[in-house]
């Protein structure tokens, strides 16, 4: 192990910092920040300057309009604790840039990267992920939308549900069932679909925290060309988890922890009940400084799971614990922050007294999304137990007599 | 020893039950608090028409003359079915008060308007448990001056009950009196309303209990309304528990219903693990407050502090078992959810009342 940060790493540090004391008016505010298929104007130019510095698509070659640095992760660290610590903006991110973009290097062809992931990464073009249908949840392998091939075209016929930003997205990486006669896994290919194609429709769904942020969309002999594929016929599978790998560190996201517990903090200093600071309350102090344990192991986990990953290792159960622990923490996180609000924080919707826009809430309930989506609490536990731990499936239940 | 719910109040339960769900079921609930300004559409009308309002009043002036358990049960009921009614205040909280501390002037004249349910009270006592600065009332020249946060049924209060100087005087003020500015407050439970009171040297109509007396109605008021938002939680974790189960055994992944796979059978054991002990101890804190007032206070604060910790566990393991679906809006069991995630922070949060219930065990100062 080799943790220590030379000289070469503390002025890198000095040069991060450096950046963002000059530029930090330019970054714009937390928020979702999308229209029509596109990051906003202001998210799109800080995204530019941020590439352009190799802060963002830092490792993402220069042909595909990455900034093309070697892999550091001792910067890739710094980089995610100077902007964590000064509260700004990182860039563009969501599904294209941290799902899609990874799985064209590893399986796209010459073309797709040279078309998709210059302008994914810019901000210019959103996506969403279509994987889940009404009948396919934690079963995806069952996805029922087909792909049938017409000429040179595959046409689309189905519905897909649960799809995140569906409504403003611009492009979808989906799973569709090309070869009616293969079996459930072997059946299944990879498109990258233009969301205004004739024949898709998209209805969106208000989620419990009252937004809307996920979608049903149906598709009707909708046309692509064959060429949208990823991979070959049958192999979408294959690709499918690839990038659900990467949806999972997504989710779990170190420095999203990491952010949450220094928003706490900030919380607990301020808020006061009763004539003191809810920080002096010894029951919530205690709690947060669990939290602060776990966000502490998480932090070093996804260096460690980093670090094997760079080296082509794959780490075994350790990495198959980051979704379900991360999300967990997350959810919690944002549990004790209403806690600390006490009946304040049950506040909502821009109500008279409400704290931080009623983020407590909102991000309480969506936390509990992100333990349900990306493969279910219970579907983490079945991969970690059987794929993680060598543990036999749980068997079939016996055909009556 | 006979450690169950009377045949009345099985009685008392299913027509709740049935009455709801027929009449008011979550997707008229939907429809009515859609509507901001708080009309119920007629239900607490409906509901007080079934003798909610006048539980705990006594015959005399109306009411039905019962316990604290019997108005639990209906609160669980009410909660359950996830009903818009200002059951905490108004039908709990404010009679209890006047029972305990009115004279009998002062009883005669409010309570036949509580036992009818035309009076609706919103009780200004959050402060009690949580003063924010800036938050609290106090009494200058026998006028009210302050302000009280989070006061349940507050919007469609036609008087409040303000607890000042520590709890020792209640004060009941007409909600139209000099110096009274209500503002609407939005939380996540849309089933409930809630404001923020601010008295200007507002007129008090009634002292109840009169100069400093009434330290022990504030007392007993809290611990009825700890054990009623106990029951609150019990009904609303227990109806996401039914529905949990329910779609356990009709939806499929993996051609098999889910409720045969060992992890979502275990979510939803867990979770009636904990919710059936957790119904005894609000049975039994409900029936101390009448029957055993050497523990009611301790009961009521763990009851609500218990309920408290696994209401929420319950909520969110029954989305869990819906899967996606769990977490949208037309799915409705985010009615409940939030619900109880508002129960928990009234009149106390969990680790407040913990800390009561060891001072009141003289296990600290
Ligand atoms: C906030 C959010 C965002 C999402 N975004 C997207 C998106 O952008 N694109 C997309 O394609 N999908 C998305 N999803 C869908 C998500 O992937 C699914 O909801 C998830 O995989 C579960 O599927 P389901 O909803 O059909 O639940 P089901 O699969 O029906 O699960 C219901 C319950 O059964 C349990 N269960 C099922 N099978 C087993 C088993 N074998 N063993 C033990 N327990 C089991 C589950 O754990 C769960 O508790 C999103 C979901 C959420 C909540």
């Amino acid at each position: 192990m080799d943790l220590s940060y030379g000289p070469e790493y503390e002025a890198f540090r000095a040069e991060v910092r450096a950046f963002i004391a000059a530029h930090k008016d330019k970054a714009p505010r937390a928020g979702r920040g999308v229209t029509a298929g596109k990051a906003h104007k202001a998210v799109r130019e800080w995204q530019g300057l941020l590439i352009e510095n190799g802060y963002a698509a830092r490792n993402i070659p220069k042909q595909y309009g990455g900034y093309g640095a070697p892999v550091d992760i001792l910067k890739r660290v710094i980089i995610e604790e100077e902007f964590n610590s000064a509260g700004v903006s990182r860039g563009v991110g969501g599904q294209g840039p941290e799902m899609l973009v990874p799985t064209l290097l590893e399986h796209g062809t010459e073309e797709q990267k040279q078309r998709y992931i210059g302008p994914t990464i810019r901000g210019e073009m959103i996506w969403c992920q279509g994987y889940s249908e009404p009948g396919s949840g934690s079963d995806l392998a069952s996805v029922q939308t087909r792909a049938v091939a017409d000429g040179d075209d595959f046409l689309l016929t189905g519905q897909k549900i649960w799809t995140t930003t569906a409504h403003e997205s611009q492009m979808m990486f989906g799973l569709f069932r090309t070869e009616a006669e293969a079996s459930k896994h072997a059946g299944l290919s990879y498109l990258l679909v233009p969301m205004d194609t004739p024949g898709i429709e998209v209805r969106p769904l208000e989620t419990m925290t009252g937004d809307t942020e996920f979608n049903e969309v149906f598709f009707t002999e909708a046309r692509v060309p064959q060429t949208s594929i990823v991979g070959q016929r049958g192999e979408g599978w294959k690709i499918a988890n690839a990038t659900l790998t990467h949806e999972r560190n997504m989710l779990a996201s170190a420095a999203v922890l990491d952010g949450g517990l220094r928003n706490l903090v900030r919380l607990m200093e301020k808020e006061r009940v009763n004539g003191g600071r809810v920080m002096d309350s010894p029951v919530l102090r205690d709690r947060l400084l669990r939290l602060q344990s776990r966000v502490m192991a998480m932090k070093y986990h996804s260096m460690r799971m980093l670090t094997a990953r760079l080296k082509g290792e794959f780490p075994g159960v350790s990495a198959l614990v980051t979704k379900l622990t991360g999300c967990e923490v997350s959810h919690q996180l944002n549990a004790l922050g209403i806690d600390a609000l006490g009946e304040l924080g049950t506040l909502y919707e821009g109500s008279p007294r409400e704290r931080d826009g009623g983020r407590w809430q909102s991000q309480h309930m969506f936390t509990l999304g992100l333990i349900i989506g990306g493969g279910t609490a219970q579907i983490q536990k079945n991969i970690i137990s059987e794929r993680g731990l060598g543990m036999p499936r749980e068997p079939k239940p016996q055909a009556r007599a | 020893m006979d450690f169950a719910l009377s045949e009345e109040q099985e009685l008392l339960a299913s027509t709740l039950r049935r009455y709801l769900d027929e009449e008011c079921p979550i997707t008229r609930v939907r429809e009515l608090v859609a509507d901001a300004a708080g009309n119920d559409g007629g239900t607490w009308k409906a509901l007080c028409e079934l003798g909610i309002a006048g539980l705990l009043i006594p015959e005399e002036f109306g009411g039905s003359e019962l316990g604290l358990l019997d108005a639990a049960v209906a609160a669980e009921c009410l909660a359950w079915g996830g009903a818009p009614a200002p059951f905490l205040g108004t039908a709990v909280m404010a009679p209890v008060a006047l029972c305990e501390a009115g004279s009998p002037e002062q009883r005669a004249r409010w309570l036949p308007g509580l036992a009818s349910g035309s009076t609706r009270v919103g009780v200004a006592a959050n402060e009690l448990a949580s003063r924010r600065d800036g938050a609290g009332v106090e009494v200058r020249d026998g006028r009210l001056h302050g302000t009280a946060l989070m006061v349940e049924g507050g919007p469609d209060a036609n008087f409040f009950l303000v607890p000042t100087e520590a709890g020792t005087r209640l004060a009941w003020v007409d909600a139209q009196a000099d110096g009274v500015t209500c503002k609407r407050l939005t939380t996540i439970d849309r089933t409930r309303g809630f404001a923020e009171l601010h008295f200007d040297a507002t007129p008090v109509a009634d002292w109840l209990g009169g100069e400093g007396g009434a330290r022990r109605a504030t007392q007993r008021m809290l611990d009825a309304g700890r054990v009623i938002l106990a029951a609150d939680i019990l009904g609303a974790s227990e109806r996401t528990l039914e529905l949990a189960v329910a779609y356990a055994m009709q939806r499929k992944q993996f051609e098999r219903i889910i409720g045969s796979f060992q992890a979502v059978k275990h979510m939803c054991a867990e979770m009636v693990a904990e919710l059936e002990p957790a119904r005894s101890l609000v049975w039994y804190a409900a029936h101390a407050f009448d029957h055993v007032p050497e523990e009611a206070t301790v009961t009521a604060l763990h009851a609500k502090a218990h309920l408290s910790e696994i209401g929420p566990f319950i909520v969110r393991t029954a989305t869990e078992v819906h899967g996606g679906i769990g977490f949208t809006d037309e799915q409705n069991l985010h009615y409940w959810f939030k619900r109880v995630g508002v129960d928990r922070q009234l009149l106390g949060a969990p680790e407040a009342l913990r800390e009561q219930a060891a001072r009141e065990q003289g296990w600290i100062e």
